[in-house]
């Protein structure tokens, strides 16, 4: 039967157009719009907001009528609609995605498609950067006040939502790939958007060239799609359903199914932050802190993981998860878990802790999909993103008001939960949700994640979330009393030097010193920073973070299983065609995703072990339990610090190593085979041809020449001496005679031929 | 044959700058507005014949000849007068005026020195003629005469106004484009006496339909590939391919700025059009036992052509290097012999024709600006002329192939069509390292031109001028530039504007390789 669709799922391509048409007003009216591009930005995200959720509204319509039995089969989906079974007892009934699509380009009379894919996953997404990108636009009117370029700052704020927007409704891998560099190009702005200074325009370039290398993997991972489609029907396609129905068909061979996995798995290693390429992230918060929450946190970095989970088929039959096979997916996710965690304590400036608690997290929604616990990987990042995105801005409130635009918690804060209570709270609540405190937003998802990794052959992997859980509830701890515990260390107004120069330029940049820069419509840009206490922030900025904090604490509730028997994040959000699930693809003996349940045992593991690590944080910092610092007492310690200080040493690799190999020596030696031994080669023959004509004319023409020779020395004479003209530049009948001489020889040829 | 307008419309769009060309040389050099206006009027009334040709063209058949005129020519050989557009040649031909307009309206105010407009604007009308001409011949005598005709005023351009070491330049671009041009005559040649074509007069034709409805027309494959590789070295030098580019860095470095964005937005484009006219058509044989060396020297060309552009330091000179490595990717492309690299290759054409044409302009206008290109000297161009600065910044993330603008969809398909070449040509694991190779290619693209924008964008301004009052964007600027923006974005956002027209043709052309 005819499942119902709606506006908003029927016109989803407005959601990405809307904040397009935003970026192109903020450009072409620029400086005239003053303070009003934020007013442009806000308004076309309300919009969009507005589509979102009715979009979400529609969708769960949409999948509650299924789930009554009004639903069922879904015909005509692909080119597999076959192997859709219909809904079983007890099993979720096939909702189809909305898809709507229009020719982009044609190949060999094949017309590509561009359009919209709106699902479960998709309206999900919608809703997360819909949100978080609205609160960030406003949040920004107050952080971002006066800063000189505050309209470039909206413009590349709205041009980052559409094509965010675009990422997440597009309907085929290669409009997957498009949206994918367009919000990297926007991470690559807004990263380098104070770029008077050298640093900052160098976070920017590492970010996006080391993304970039990532992507060297999913150009080649996007192609690949594009084939495994045509091994599987005949006529290749990019279109998502497609590529999923393809790799589930069994028509597939398992080699080019693992190839394009593997590829696709390189773009998320860059983009998603995992390790090796994680070294951009860090340094991407040289970037406006509501940047940092909106893109480098809440979405754009998830961009990895979305497009695993888009076209997880790929990535299930690649890495064969259904047989619990140790995949490449799930080692490099583990990994990440645990290099980010580490790393973040040794960090003294509050927005890299958090960054690598990104990493950190990013690695668990990886490592998630890896072990097949594709529902479990997506709550995560659906929760994620809100608390994430509420520790970010908070650490903006904290430097905004409380530290004079420092982020280094050891040298500007301290103490700071007296001044900005609500800032306090809400980061503390934030914190809790990262940690997996129950019953806030991060310990549902974690622990979804953990009771599918202790199945099959991933056992190691449930050991490795732990021992993260616990490193995250630690740090997290240390990064609370470094900031809001103990005595207040700032106070001196631009006196602290700022070892990280990334945030040195803050100051001058948002408070800028000069007046020719302000931005008309806000009147003194002086909003009261000089040398004073500290204070909370106004209510532009505390009012999204609690609405922030209120979804750090219910957002896990979709998948409240003891008592209230909730599974709505799997109901509504789970695919339901084209995917491995029990029921709904039954072809080819695909193994199935399994049906995990919610673990009273586990559960009360994991809580005990964050609490355990918020323990032990509270002993080492509030009660100096291992003395002032252990490290500097410890040799093998002290190791450890330096190690993690230095980042494993991976910067010094890449920049030190790979990059200045290939910029230096590489790129030089290339130029100079250029210069010295091609050119060479053509000066010498220029050289030899000039010798052998003076002989040719000195000792042949001139003098050994007679009688019967006469017509050939004509000839070399002539060259000869026209290879002499030439040397005075006289080209052209130089040309005329090879010309001439050409079509001689080219008609003595063919008479020969 | 076509009647009415549309007999003539092809000779108009090649012709009507001669009648312009005739004009300048009569009027006394002194009176420059007069030139500047005439030269004008002609670019356009070209421009205009290219946009009805245009307008006018059936892109439901552009697979067919349109516009044809076949008139006899020179009867010894022959040789005819034979003329016609398809969706290959249709969007090469609607660059090329489009640019030669362009690159007028910039002249505006932009002549080089020694300051001669007359002299300058002559010349661009000539190439005019040999470059429109070129991309309409259907016969190889008439493509050959047009293809040469714009080596001179090229020369000239470089020789007479380009920079220090001109000499040296010119007359290395002359000589290896002459070379070139020696041995694809010699193959032309070669094809009209070995090549028997039923139902002509004395069985031999330079006609290139008629010739590649012959096929191999009794030819041994031995013979074949020794014309294909003629025809190779006269291609694969204006391309220009590694190992034949060392002219075009030169060239370019010394070059005006106008000659600079001709050559490398046209003049480029005569070389990769050889061969998916004229050498992969008609000896379809050869071209598939050369592919993978074409496809070799191609990715090399990537790799290599990046290499350079790290190595350098003069901002134009970075860009002329970064031409060897987009060309590239169009060889590729083609080397693949398939309807996705062809398809590719004529839009990585068309789109490194505007985005690197519009870098060697914002170059040029920095030098203007600034009286260097050393780019350790340059700083700060967003702060000090904004809108120059983020001209740049976009020619360069168009140039790096980011997507949504034009320069991603010359790669992208490029790259796809390695992963699985023509299977004739029985290398397909090799192509797929080629593949790989391409998609490298890619990073160290963002590498070099990211590098240049901070040096060159960002930052301050170096403190020899920090004082000096910066002109930013002019008004001939504005009007030569913009539309160049706008058609990086336009085809970048709805590709199909070309690959509409190019599918057809294409798709008729490949089903001659053969599969």
């Amino acid at each position: 039967m005819h499942l119902p669709s709606g506006f908003f799922l029927d016109h989803a391509w407005l959601i990405p157009l809307i904040p397009a048409v935003s970026f192109w007003l903020i450009l072409g009216f620029g400086k005239r719009f003053g303070a009003r591009a934020a007013y442009c930005g806000i308004a076309a995200l309300s919009a969009v907001w507005v589509l979102a959720v009715g979009a979400v509204i529609q969708w769960i319509h949409r999948v509650n009528v299924a789930d009554d039995g009004k639903g069922g089969t879904v015909s005509a989906l692909g080119a597999f609609g076959r192997s859709l079974a219909r809904a079983e007892e007890g099993k979720s009934a096939a909702v189809a995605p909305v898809i709507h699509a229009t020719t982009w380009f044609q190949n060999a009379g094949v017309k590509l498609t561009v359009g919209t894919q709106i699902d479960g996953l998709a309206v999900m997404m919608l809703f997360v950067v819909a949100t978080i990108a609205l609160l960030v636009h406003i949040y920004s009117f107050e952080y971002m006040r006066g800063d000189r370029r505050f309209t470039h700052y909206y413009a590349a704020l709205s041009l980052f939502s559409a094509s965010m927007l675009f990422l997440v409704v597009a309907s085929n891998t290669l409009q997957l790939l498009v949206g994918w560099e367009l919000v990297g190009l926007c991470s690559f702005m807004l990263i380098g958007h104070w770029w008077e200074e050298k640093p900052n325009s160098d976070a920017a370039l590492k970010a996006f060239l080391t993304t970039r290398t990532g992507d060297i993997g999913l150009l080649c991972g996007v192609i690949m799609t594009f084939f495994v489609v045509q091994r599987a029907t005949g006529t290749g396609s990019f279109d998502i359903l497609a590529v999923n129905n393809a790799a589930l068909s069994g028509k597939v061979g398992h080699t080019l199914l693992l190839m394009c996995a593997v590829g696709l798995m390189f773009g998320i290693i860059g983009k998603s932050g995992q390790f090796p390429l994680h070294t951009w992230l860090p340094d991407a918060m040289a970037g406006p802190t509501p940047v940092s929450a909106l893109i480098h946190a809440a979405t754009m970095v998830v961009a990895g993981v979305y497009l695993g989970a888009r076209v997880y088929p790929i990535f299930w039959q690649g890495f064969q998860i259904g047989n619990s096979h140790v995949n490449f997916m799930a080692v490099i996710g583990g990994i990440t878990v645990i290099i980010g965690a580490g790393l973040a304590f040794v960090q003294d400036d509050i927005k890299k802790v958090l960054a690598y608690s990104t990493i950190s997290q990013l690695g668990y929604m990886v490592m998630g999909l890896g072990v097949g616990a594709w529902t479990a990987a997506i709550f995560h990042l659906f929760t994620h993103a809100f608390f994430k995105a509420n520790l970010f801005l908070g650490a903006g409130s904290v430097s905004h008001s409380g530290s004079h635009h420092s982020f280094d918690m050891k040298k500007d804060m301290g103490g700071l939960r007296k001044y900005m209570p609500q800032t306090f709270w809400t980061f503390v609540i934030g914190t809790g949700a990262l940690a997996g405190i129950f019953p806030l937003a991060g310990f549902w998802s974690k622990d979804e994640i953990l009771a599918t990794a202790g199945h099959g052959n991933y056992k190691a992997f449930l050991i490795v979330g732990l021992v993260g859980a616990f490193m995250t509830a630690a740090y997290m701890t240390r990064c609370i009393y470094l900031t809001f515990f103990g005595e207040y260390r700032g106070g001196h107004s631009g006196e602290h030097a700022h070892g990280d120069v990334a945030h040195g330029v803050d100051d001058a940049h948002v408070h800028g010193v000069d007046d020719a820069h302000a931005v008309p419509g806000f009147g003194s840009h002086d909003d009261g920073h000089g040398a004073h206490e500290p204070h909370e922030s106004p209510p532009l900025i505390t009012v999204p973070l609690w609405i922030l904090t209120f979804l750090s604490i219910t957002a896990g509730w979709l998948q409240f299983e003891p008592g209230l028997h909730l599974t709505k994040f799997r109901d509504w959000f789970q695919p339901r065609v084209a995917f491995p699930l029990p029921g709904l693809f039954s072809a080819n003996h695909v193994a199935t995703i399994p049906d995990v349940k919610f673990s009273a045992g586990l559960a009360t593991i994991s809580v005990a072990i964050a609490l355990a690590g918020v323990g032990l944080a509270y002993l080492f910092y509030w009660k100096r339990a291992y003395g002032q610092d252990a490290a500097a007492h410890n040799a093998l310690l002290g190791a450890g610090k330096k190690f993690l200080v230095n980042k494993y040493y991976l910067d010094a690799l890449y920049t030190d190593g790979v990059i200045a190999a290939v910029k230096g020596p590489i790129a030089n030696a290339a130029y100079w085979v250029n210069q010295y031994v091609i050119d060479n080669v053509l000066r010498t023959t220029g050289r030899v041809a000039t010798v052998v004509a003076r002989f040719v004319y000195r000792y042949i023409d001139q003098r050994g020449v007679d009688g019967i020779y006469n017509g050939t020395a004509v000839v070399t004479g002539e060259s000869g001496g026209l290879l002499r003209k030439l040397q005075n530049g006289r080209l052209q009948e130089y040309a005329l005679f090879i010309l001439i001489g050409v079509a001689a020889v080219a008609l003595a040829l063919a008479i020969r031929f | 044959m076509a009647h009415g307008f549309d007999a003539w419309a092809l000779s108009l769009v090649v012709f009507t700058p001669i009648i312009g060309l005739a004009l300048v040389l009569v009027l006394p050099r002194d009176d420059e507005g007069t030139i500047k206006l005439v030269t004008l009027v002609t670019t356009l009334v070209t421009f205009a014949f290219t946009v009805l040709v245009v307008v006018r063209f059936n892109y439901d058949k552009t697979d067919k000849l349109q516009f044809e005129v076949k008139k006899s020519w020179i009867d010894v050989i022959h040789s005819n007068y034979h003329i016609g557009v398809d969706g290959i040649a249709l969007p090469m031909l609607a660059l090329s005026s489009f640019i030669t307009l362009l690159c007028v309206i910039y002249s505006w105010n932009h002549f080089p020195e020694p300051h001669n407009p007359k002299a300058f604007l002559a010349l661009i009308l000539l190439l005019e003629v040999g470059m429109n001409g070129t991309f309409v011949a259907q016969d190889l005598i008439l493509f050959f005469i047009f293809f040469e005709i714009v080596l001179l005023p090229m020369y000239f351009m470089i020789g007479v106004w380009g920079g220090p070491n001109r000499e040296y330049a010119s007359i290395k671009f002359f000589l290896f484009t002459l070379f070139g041009s020696a041995l694809m005559l010699l193959s032309f040649l070669a094809i009209y006496f070995k090549v028997d074509v039923p139902g002509v007069a004395g069985g031999h034709t330079f006609d290139i339909p008629l010739l590649v409805a012959a096929g191999k027309g009794g030819m041994t494959h031995g013979v074949q590939l020794l014309i294909f590789g003629g025809m190779f070295l006269g291609f694969a030098i204006k391309v220009p391919m590694f190992p034949f580019h060392t002219w075009l860095p030169d060239a370019h470095t010394e070059a005006p700025t106008v000659g600079s964005v001709l050559l490398a937005a046209i003049l480029l484009k005569l070389g990769t059009y050889g061969f998916i006219r004229i050498a992969m058509p008609i000896l379809p044989e050869a071209a598939r036992s050369w592919a993978p060396w074409i496809g070799l020297l191609a990715v090399i060309g990537i790799i290599y052509g990046a290499l350079g552009c790290l190595a350098q330091t003069d901002m134009k000179r970075l860009i002329a290097f970064s031409s060897i490595a987009h060309m590239g990717f169009v060889m590729l492309g083609i080397a693949s012999m398939t309807t996705f690299g062809l398809n590719a290759a004529i839009f990585g054409m068309v789109a490194h024709g505007l985005i690197t044409g519009m870098l060697f302009f914002v170059a040029g206008s920095v030098q203007h600006t600034f009286h260097t290109r050393e780019m350790s000297r340059l700083g700060g161009l967003l702060q000090q002329a904004p809108h120059m600065g983020w001209i740049l910044s976009f020619c360069a993330m168009a140039s790096l192939g980011l997507p949504g603008l034009a320069g991603f969809w010359g790669e992208f398909p490029a790259i796809l069509s390695a992963f699985n070449p023509l299977s004739t040509i029985h290398q397909t694991p090799l192509f797929r390292g080629y593949m790989v190779v391409a998609a490298v290619g890619t990073v160290l693209a963002a590498g070099y031109l990211l590098w240049m924008l901070q040096k060159v964008a960002f930052g301050a301004p170096k403190p020899e001028f920090a004082d000096a009052h910066i002109h930013d964007v002019g008004v001939a600027e504005w009007i030569a530039w913009t539309p160049l923006l706008l058609g990086i974005v336009a085809l970048g956002v709805y590709p199909n504007i070309v690959f509409r027209v190019t599918d057809g043709a294409v798709t008729s052309l490949t089903k001659v390789f053969g599969g």
